[in-house]
């Protein structure tokens, strides 16, 4: 028996409010668009520093043809993937352990916090000398950077639910897992949610880090580093983009899940 | 008040007899019982030397000005908290910690917001170790009882004051407790639905026969549902009286003489009454 039914269908909603309010944001990069062509028309730079968007989207339409970019999405999103699930279980299984045991709290959250401390991208060297230039040393990095986020906000979730219910469970005489199940999971979801969104932003960045400083392989961060090498801009502004898309689809699959997923908050 | 003291402890004493004379140990014994809090290094003496005999089956509302401990004494008879002096027994067993045994209503109903009102009370069937059948079939028997049948599927923020309570009831109800523990249960409702529910309660009580410690600050509440009223007094909380209420516990008329003179008595003896008269002439 599943005792935790989490979702509910709602109406579909129109399109036509979500374009509406988008259009005053899309004015400003139609905009730049315009002026970015002005530029190149004018020849205001030379055309090898700033090609022209026309020049980009002829680019791009030749990496889809050639059937390269593919793949290269493709392996950016199994990293990114990989990393992420991996990560985000890691740190589901720590925040909870932290948020639970006053125990484990205190002879393993000083070392978390000096662990904060380190700026994402100094653990590169070393775990490309641990793991290897190649696949595990990237997904190595990617879950590590998914880890943190989860741990805090489920760790502060699950130390956020009020003690009135913690109470309820023991005058149910509900054990460690029951309290876990019906009370600290659920009651800390929202948090949770929080950390597993910011994880995949974070794990985002790390993916794109990782096939930048490692070893060449295909994915996205490889394109930007072969466009640079080659000076071929048109191919690095392509990258570009074609990051900032699946970032959008990211975040707004994850906004998604969210509002499915949590249906209440505590206090 | 010396009188009022000493009728206190005849009355104990004649419970005491009662008991020894049937050879059975009252259902829930609270025994030379004292609280002390420790607050920022100070100690606050919360509750002193409570003693009271609860018989099976018994109704016993507990009143008292807020701050009195009439809420720390229902944590105590839990067994949420151990740390205090004296002994509370439950059938002649030291009270360690939480058990089915005992059913809780706290003031807020405490539902789980993620679960449904069938959901909320099987959750308090999850350590009971019965077949999943069963637990089903009580589920819906107790939501029946509360007259939430067709409410079973309702998440908590679709239910009323009222009807939450109502399913915080049934909970506190579905393992068949032999204790049902009351902390001011409707004290956060309306006049109207605390009456409704007050009806309910009593009927309810009598049909599964639990043995009920009723907190509340509101005295006709108290006699219309209880067997004994204890007066506590606060500062620290001890008994000040114990009030018998003996009318008819199926059938309590709210504004029969009876009922009246007894609420005064219990308003007189929490020092009320007087300044309630005054300011009505």
């Amino acid at each position: 028996m599943s005792w935790i039914t989490l979702t509910r269908a709602r109406p579909a909603r129109s399109l036509w409010p979500v374009v509406r309010r988008s259009v005053l944001g899309l004015a400003l990069p139609a905009l730049l668009l315009v002026v970015w062509q002005g530029i190149c028309v004018a020849r205001l730079l030379p055309l090898y520093i700033l090609p022209s968007p026309v020049a980009v989207i002829a680019r791009f339409a030749t990496e889809l043809s050639g059937g390269q970019f593919g793949t290269d999405v493709l392996a950016s999103l199994a990293r990114v993937l990989k990393g992420f699930f991996l990560g985000s279980a890691a740190g589901l299984s720590f925040g909870v352990l932290l948020g639970l045991s006053r125990w484990a709290e205190r002879l393993l959250a000083p070392l978390f916090l000096a662990y904060r401390q380190i700026a994402l991208f100094a653990w590169v060297p070393l775990l490309s000398m641990w793991f290897g230039g190649g696949e595990t040393g990237k997904i190595a990095f990617v879950t590590l950077s998914a880890f943190a986020p989860v741990v805090v906000n489920t760790w502060r979730a699950i130390r956020a639910i009020p003690d009135s219910l913690n109470e309820l469970g023991a005058v149910l005489t509900f054990d460690r897992l029951d309290q876990i199940s019906l009370i600290a999971l659920p009651g800390a979801l929202p948090g949770i949610v929080t950390g597993v969104r910011s994880a995949l932003i974070y794990a985002w960045l790390a993916t794109v880090g990782a096939e930048l400083f490692l070893d060449i392989a295909p994915g996205m961060g490889g394109r930007l580093n072969e466009g640079r090498d080659k000076f071929e801009i048109d191919l690095m502004l392509v990258a570009l983009f074609v990051l900032t898309g699946l970032g959008l689809v990211f975040s707004q699959t994850a906004a998604l899940i969210e509002r499915r997923l949590v249906t209440w908050r505590l206090g | 008040m010396n009188s009022h003291v000493g009728n206190c402890s005849v009355d104990h004493l004649i419970d005491h007899l009662a008991f020894e004379a049937i050879g059975v140990s009252p259902a829930l014994e609270i025994d030379h019982v004292s609280k002390t809090f420790r607050v920022g290094g100070r100690s606050l003496e919360v509750l002193r030397d409570i003693k009271l005999s609860v018989r099976t089956g018994e109704f016993v509302a507990i009143v008292g000005a807020s701050g009195c401990g009439k809420s720390t004494l229902l944590r105590l008879v839990l067994g949420l908290d151990t740390d205090y002096e004296g002994e509370i027994r439950l059938e002649g067993q030291r009270v360690r910690r939480p058990g089915l045994d005992r059913g809780m209503v706290f003031q807020e109903h405490r539902l789980l917001p993620w679960l449904t009102a069938a959901g909320n009370v099987a959750a308090a069937l999850r350590r009971s170790g019965l077949p999943s059948r069963e637990r089903k079939r009580l589920v819906a028997e107790h939501l029946t009882l509360v007259g939430l049948a067709n409410f079973a599927r309702a998440w908590p923020r679709q239910l009323s004051g009222g009807m939450s309570q109502r399913v915080a009831i049934a909970r506190a109800l579905v393992n068949r407790p032999r204790f049902l523990l009351l902390d001011e249960p409707l004290g956060a409702l309306d006049a109207l639905t605390r009456l409704r529910l007050q009806d309910e309660l009593a009927r309810i009580v009598h049909r599964e026969n639990s043995t009920v410690l009723l907190v509340t600050h509101d005295v006709d509440e108290a006699v219309f549902l209880a067997d004994r009223i204890v007066v506590l007094q606060p500062d620290p909380g001890r008994v000040s009286r114990i009030v018998k209420i003996d009318l008819d516990r199926r059938n309590r008329d709210r504004s029969a003489p009876a009922f009246l003179r007894l609420r005064d008595e219990v308003l007189d003896v929490l020092g009320v009454r007087h300044t309630a008269r005054e300011a009505a002439a």
